[in-house]
């Protein structure tokens, strides 16, 4: 397996396959976030979450083709703005649906699985019916698209920099409201204890509709994102849901730092066995790792203490 | 190509369009009578199809919603399109196509269940469809059982024929072989990168295209091959390794929306398609149109048709194609091929002077279409088309440019011997 590649060749392998471990960890921490908030602190399973992601992704579309005929001179920049338009959409309409929707099934979670999963079919229909059923390209203004020169052989897609640093500032943000912010605790109470938060004063419904809004929200940003290196079609969501779920039970579903650190470990994985033998090989693998892990720690890899 | 051209600027079937077209407006105010010019209904369809003095009707078969309805958009456009200008110019022994549509909703038994319908409920004269191969494999016995007739329009990986089935795209070797020759004699290539996605289709290509690289082609070898996942969307590993191997030659089958990851990484990992041989058989204009040209200009793509084809015949074709479905949509291999079907199955029909489907089937080897966008085609005992091999390299526009094609009609060969 090692024999092939002399010392030289390793350390590069080994370099780059870290680095190409790091890009598909920001990748699963941006799509695991949102669904972490939503699945880990509401106890909703959002199967929609994937189609919010794409919603994402077809605002930054609109926005990237709105700047190149109206604004080409600053289309430079546009990235910026279509990420934020894609959180306001995105989490606009997380809100809508939670008003609509999950509000009325706080206590039959296991409904929520199939409510959702209704809303991700009609979703991917009416992004099929407005935006048509072939796959559109956004087009990256060009800073973003060439890589950073290290050595011969290693070399550092900017997107996946942009990707990392992204990542980093939405986690900082993200704990930062969860965990610091007074909003945040009212959300850690009410997750707790409904009623009893309820008791004492917190509007419990407007925590549960800005929670849902901020967790759409930032699958929005990742959908923005992953237009640089995925496709966007009406069911291109559906591509990440698996993986998303799978990030966050493993991590253990109401820790945070848990989804972190089981992103970190499957990312790493999966890019280090993916060299030395096939991608449908690796993926199996890291499946089945996964899943011996939790048979022994069923809780996932972080569990929150909570008294029963 | 030229003398192609001319022949079938000349060709009987296109003046016979342009009288149809002319003919219209004189059909129209005509008494209902004048149809029994046509043949009468007793003698061409003895089989209770749904066939009647002024009508017959065929079936599409298509994939409307679903992870297949980003391909299957296009073939039922161009059967749509096809079916109209057949109507135009005087439809099939003097009948109008009317079409009945199904989705097939990517789901194979749900593919099998609408062909029963079709076959059994409508008794359609012909379905055009299909897309994936499992969705072929699950309509088969459907089609042999109820003897229908399929048009199935997508380039695929072999090992099949069928009486009940014309081909319109091309298997294996129609498509890999002639690549692979061309890009070891032009570009010098003797190592070869496989990649694809984890399916028949990829794999089986892969098969016989390393079975050629290491078995025809002089001191050639293949250095790596690899399968993702559908849907896959992290390349940067296989591209690293594709960085330490440095061969001369990527060879990619990677299909729908993975191809945008795998373009994209590749041109922000620094490989410049410009200097790095990249050959794919899975990438049409409708794929570039998810990628980007930005991301996949350079890269060549070996399949029979490309939009960009410079015939008379292809002109019309993708003028009407836009007429009818806007300006913005764009013609790959597979739509293409879906255009044909329509036409051949008129063809047959009026070469074995009936819709019997035993007739048809019978009839379909050495039916010609001078009028095919690709040019020229011919139906092959196997039920496959003869048909060029054509090499197109992408420009950042979106559009192939044609590089290379071969001289003659390449025989279709769905059993390959020595390549199993």
């Amino acid at each position: 397996m090692f024999g092939d590649y002399s010392i030289g060749d390793l350390g590069a392998i080994f370099a780059m396959q870290g680095f190409a471990g790091l890009i598909l960890f920001s990748v699963y921490v941006l799509m695991a976030l949102g669904l972490a908030i939503i699945f880990g602190q509401m106890g909703v399973i959002n199967m929609a979450h994937g189609e919010f992601m794409i919603l994402g992704a077809y605002v930054t579309w609109m926005t990237s083709n709105l700047f190149q005929s109206y604004l080409p001179s600053l289309f430079a920049g546009y990235f910026f703005i279509a990420m934020i338009l894609a959180f306001i959409a995105s989490g606009a309409l997380g809100m809508l649906v939670e008003w609509g929707l999950i509000r009325h099934l706080y206590k039959r979670p296991l409904d929520t699985l199939l409510a959702t999963w209704g809303l991700s079919l009609i979703l991917q229909q009416a992004y099929r019916s407005i935006f048509g059923a072939r796959e559109v390209g956004v087009e990256l203004p060009q800073w973003m698209l060439g890589s950073k020169q290290v050595t011969d052989t290693i070399e550092i897609p900017i997107n996946g920099m942009f990707v990392m640093a992204l990542t980093v500032l939405i986690t900082a943000v993200v704990f930062y409201l969860l965990f610091w912010s007074r909003w945040g605790r009212q959300v850690r109470a009410v997750m707790q204890n409904r009623v009893m938060a309820g008791a004492v004063g917190i509007n419990t419904e407007k925590v549960d509709r800005y929670t849902f809004g901020l967790g759409c929200g930032i699958a929005g940003i990742a959908g923005s994102a992953f237009t640089m290196i995925g496709s966007t079609g009406p069911t291109s969501g559906q591509l990440y849901i698996v993986d998303t779920f799978l990030v966050v039970v493993f991590g253990g579903a109401a820790s945070l730092f848990g989804t972190i650190a089981s992103a970190f470990s499957i990312s790493q994985a999966q890019s280090t066995m993916e060299f030395f033998m096939s991608g449908s090989m690796a993926k199996v693998l890291t499946l089945l790792a996964i899943v011996a892990i939790l048979m022994v720690r069923p809780q996932g890899l972080f569990a929150l203490k909570v008294r029963k | 190509m030229s003398d192609d051209n001319k022949t079938s600027l000349n060709s009987p079937l296109r003046r016979k369009l342009l009288m149809g077209m002319a003919a219209i407006p004189a059909i129209a105010m005509l008494p209902r009578t004048s149809f029994a010019q046509a043949p009468a209904t007793s003698a061409v369809n003895t089989t209770g199809l749904a066939v009647t003095d002024t009508e017959v009707t065929v079936g599409i078969l298509h994939s409307v919603t679903g992870t297949m309805a980003i391909s299957e958009t296009g073939s039922v456009q161009a059967e749509k399109l096809a079916i109209e200008q057949i109507n135009a110019s005087g439809g099939v022994l003097g009948r109008k196509i009317k079409y009945i549509q199904e989705d097939g909703a990517s789901d194979w038994p749900t593919f099998a269940e609408k062909a029963k319908k079709l076959l059994v409920n409508d008794k359609c004269a012909a379905v055009m469809g299909c897309w994936t191969s499992a969705s072929r494999k699950a309509v088969l016995p459907v089609f042999e059982q109820y003897n229908g007739m399929l048009y199935y329009p997508t380039f695929y990986e072999g090992l099949e024929q069928s009486k009940n089935v014309i081909y319109t795209g091309q298997e294996a070797t129609q498509q890999i072989i002639a690549g692979l020759d061309w890009v070891n004699k032009t570009k010098n290539a003797k190592s070869f990168y496989l990649l694809g996605s984890d399916y028949i289709w990829p794999r089986t290509s892969n098969k016989i295209a390393r079975k050629h690289i290491e078995n025809h082609l002089q001191g050639c070898k293949v250095v790596g091959e690899e399968y993702f996942p559908l849907g896959h969307t992290q390349f940067n590993s296989v591209i690293n390794k594709i960085k330490l191997t440095k061969p001369d030659v990527i060879y990619a089958i990677i299909v729908g929306g993975s191809n945008v990851a795998f373009y994209k990484q590749l041109k922000a990992a620094g490989i410049d398609l410009s200097k790095q041989t990249l050959l794919t058989i899975s990438v049409t204009e409708d794929e570039i149109d998810g990628i980007g040209g930005e991301n996949i200009a350079g890269a060549y793509a070996c399949m029979k048709y490309f939009q960009s084809l410079d015939n008379p015949n292809n002109k019309e074709f993708v003028a009407a194609f836009k007429k009818m479905w806007g300006d913005k949509t764009v013609i790959g291999d597979v739509t293409q091929a879906a255009y044909l079907g329509p036409w051949l199955w008129k063809l047959t029909v009026e070469k074995a002077g009936s819709f019997d489907v035993d007739k048809v089937a019978a009839a379909s080897p050495g039916v010609e279409f001078k009028g095919a966008p690709e040019g020229y085609v011919r139906i092959h005992e196997n039920h496959h088309l003869w048909s060029k091999t054509r090499v197109g390299r992408a420009k950042a526009d979106g559009q192939y440019e044609l590089i290379y094609e071969t001289a003659d009609l390449v025989e279709p060969d769905p059993f390959p011997k020595g390549y199993q």
